[in-house]
């Protein structure tokens, strides 16, 4: 028999409502599962399960708030252990996931068991919580017989709680720049051919399966830190601890305001189309308020990108426990000197902010060239 | 497909990405992402949007031409959808 207990999903989290059951007693589960989906106050987050097992029984159910470390199931497992997850670097020191998902809460995707409900909702109401992103599993109706009216619905995402995303942000954000001595580079990349190359590539294929470029500075990243390990893992209890994975967590901004940077794994190891395909999932999902623990808590570097905003250039702000934090600015056309010519050229510039405890600008100056250097030879992504 | 059949797709696939769009006014000539938050994975689920709904290829090299409602509404009318 094995318990599977509530999570702790940051160190200021100290209880957590269950939302969503995704298995159901007899069900069978394997290691890495998700099985269900809990709400702290920063967002939704699923919880995936450490051994393989079968449901015997749900002791909480959905509704219904617990501690950290509560005993949310019964599995039987293949052997007796409790069921905790593995431990690991980043697991030892519970690392504060930095900037979390936000009032997401009420903008959960809909609940498989959503739609097989009995619960009355007027077709207004329904048309209302599609455009307003609520999830009809979390509205009370208070209309005839229970049921949901476009005023209940309206009050659903009223109830959003837009500080609490702010109050993360400010108090990661205030831990970093009172404890992280960081020191700052920047380089420009000549991104021209490469985006040249991007665009032939992309001429064969179909949409679905286009790459953006953001997908290269990932690549780019992860394949420069093998070379510089120092800036890739967690600072803690007062040393640096490298991370074998390159996890690249992805500053993603949400509509509703905040931003949340979950975590692509392993990114050195993949090809461009994978990381493509799990980072259009990973955003999408970020937007829906849907991340894993795993995604929530493991990652090991960010990368931020401006995108298309038409801003030149980004310091950014290291997201402890981690140790660097890689800002891209938008491909702006600039003159530039090419062959002793100035000419006209498609310009990014990259910063680097790092933690000085953990790396000096030697080492960081180092990273810098090798990213411009794969982003120039795409053919090594 | 008329000119109000192919803004009415347009608008639900926009919908379907920013469902806070559903209450505002878009300007037509407007680049959307100089209006509301739209970023390049939007984009780029707009234009699968719009090729899994219309069942039309849109090539990567059209994408400038999309980025406003005008836009989107003139390129799909020139071709010439079926109703």
């Amino acid at each position: 028999m094995t318990e599977f207990l509530m999570p702790s999903l940051g160190a200021d989290m100290e209880a957590a409502t269950v939302v969503e059951w995704r298995v159901k007693p007899g069900d069978a589960v394997k290691r890495g599962d998700i099985v269900a989906a809990v709400e702290t106050d920063k967002g939704i987050i699923d919880i995936e399960v450490f051994e393989e097992g079968i449901l015997q029984q749900i002791l909480v159910p959905v509704g219904e708030k617990v501690s950290v470390g509560a005993v949310l199931a019964i599995f039987n497992g293949a052997d007796q252990k409790s069921s905790k997850p593995p431990a690991d670097p980043v697991e030892k020191e519970q690392p504060k996931p930095v900037l979390e998902p936000t009032q997401a809460d009420q903008n959960a995707v809909p609940t498989p068991t959503a739609e097989k409900s009995t619960q009355r909702i007027s077709p207004a109401a329904k048309k209302r919580a599609k455009a307003l992103s609520v999830d009809l599993a979390n509205v009370k109706g208070t209309g005839a017989q229970g049921a949901i009216t476009t005023a209940d619905v309206e009050q659903a995402a009223g109830n959003a709680k837009p500080d609490a995303m702010r109050q993360a942000i400010a108090s990661a954000m205030s831990r970093s720049k009172q404890e992280i001595p960081h020191y700052y580079l920047a380089t420009t990349v000549d991104m021209t051919d490469t985006l040249d190359w991007l665009a032939e590539k992309n001429a064969s294929l179909p949409v679905q399966a286009r790459r953006v470029y953001a997908v290269l500075l990932i690549k780019a990243v992860a394949l420069a830190l093998a070379e510089v390990p120092e800036l890739n893992g967690y600072w803690v209890d007062g040393q640096f601890e490298s991370s074998d994975q390159v996890n690249v967590g992805m500053a993603i901004s949400l509509r509703q305001g905040g931003l949340i940077a979950p975590a692509l794994h392993d990114v050195q190891g993949k090809t461009l189309d994978t990381l493509m395909a799990e980072f259009r999932d990973l955003v999408n999902r970020a937007r829906a308020g849907r991340v894993s623990r795993a995604e929530f808590t493991e990652a090991s570097v960010t990368v931020s990108s401006l995108g298309e905003q038409g801003v030149e250039m980004m310091y950014s702000i290291i997201h402890p426990p981690q140790v660097a934090i890689v800002s891209f600015g938008s491909v702006i056309e600039r003159p530039w000197c090419v062959d002793g010519a100035v000419v006209p050229r498609k310009l990014m510039n990259v910063s680097l902010a790092a933690d000085h405890r953990a790396s000096d600008g030697h080492r960081g100056a180092l990273f810098l060239n090798h990213v411009s250097q794969y982003l120039q030879q795409p053919e090594l992504l | 497909m008329n000119r109000d059949q192919i803004k009415s797709v347009v608008l639900s696939e926009l919908y379907s990405i920013a469902p806070e769009l559903e209450d505002e006014d878009i300007a037509t000539n407007t680049a959307f992402r100089d209006q509301f938050d739209f970023d390049s994975m939007d984009f780029l689920n707009f234009v699968i949007g719009l090729h899994e709904t219309l069942k039309i290829d849109i090539p990567e090299s059209d994408y400038p031409k999309l980025l406003s409602l005008s836009g989107c509404i003139a390129y799909l009318e020139s071709k010439d959808l079926p109703g």
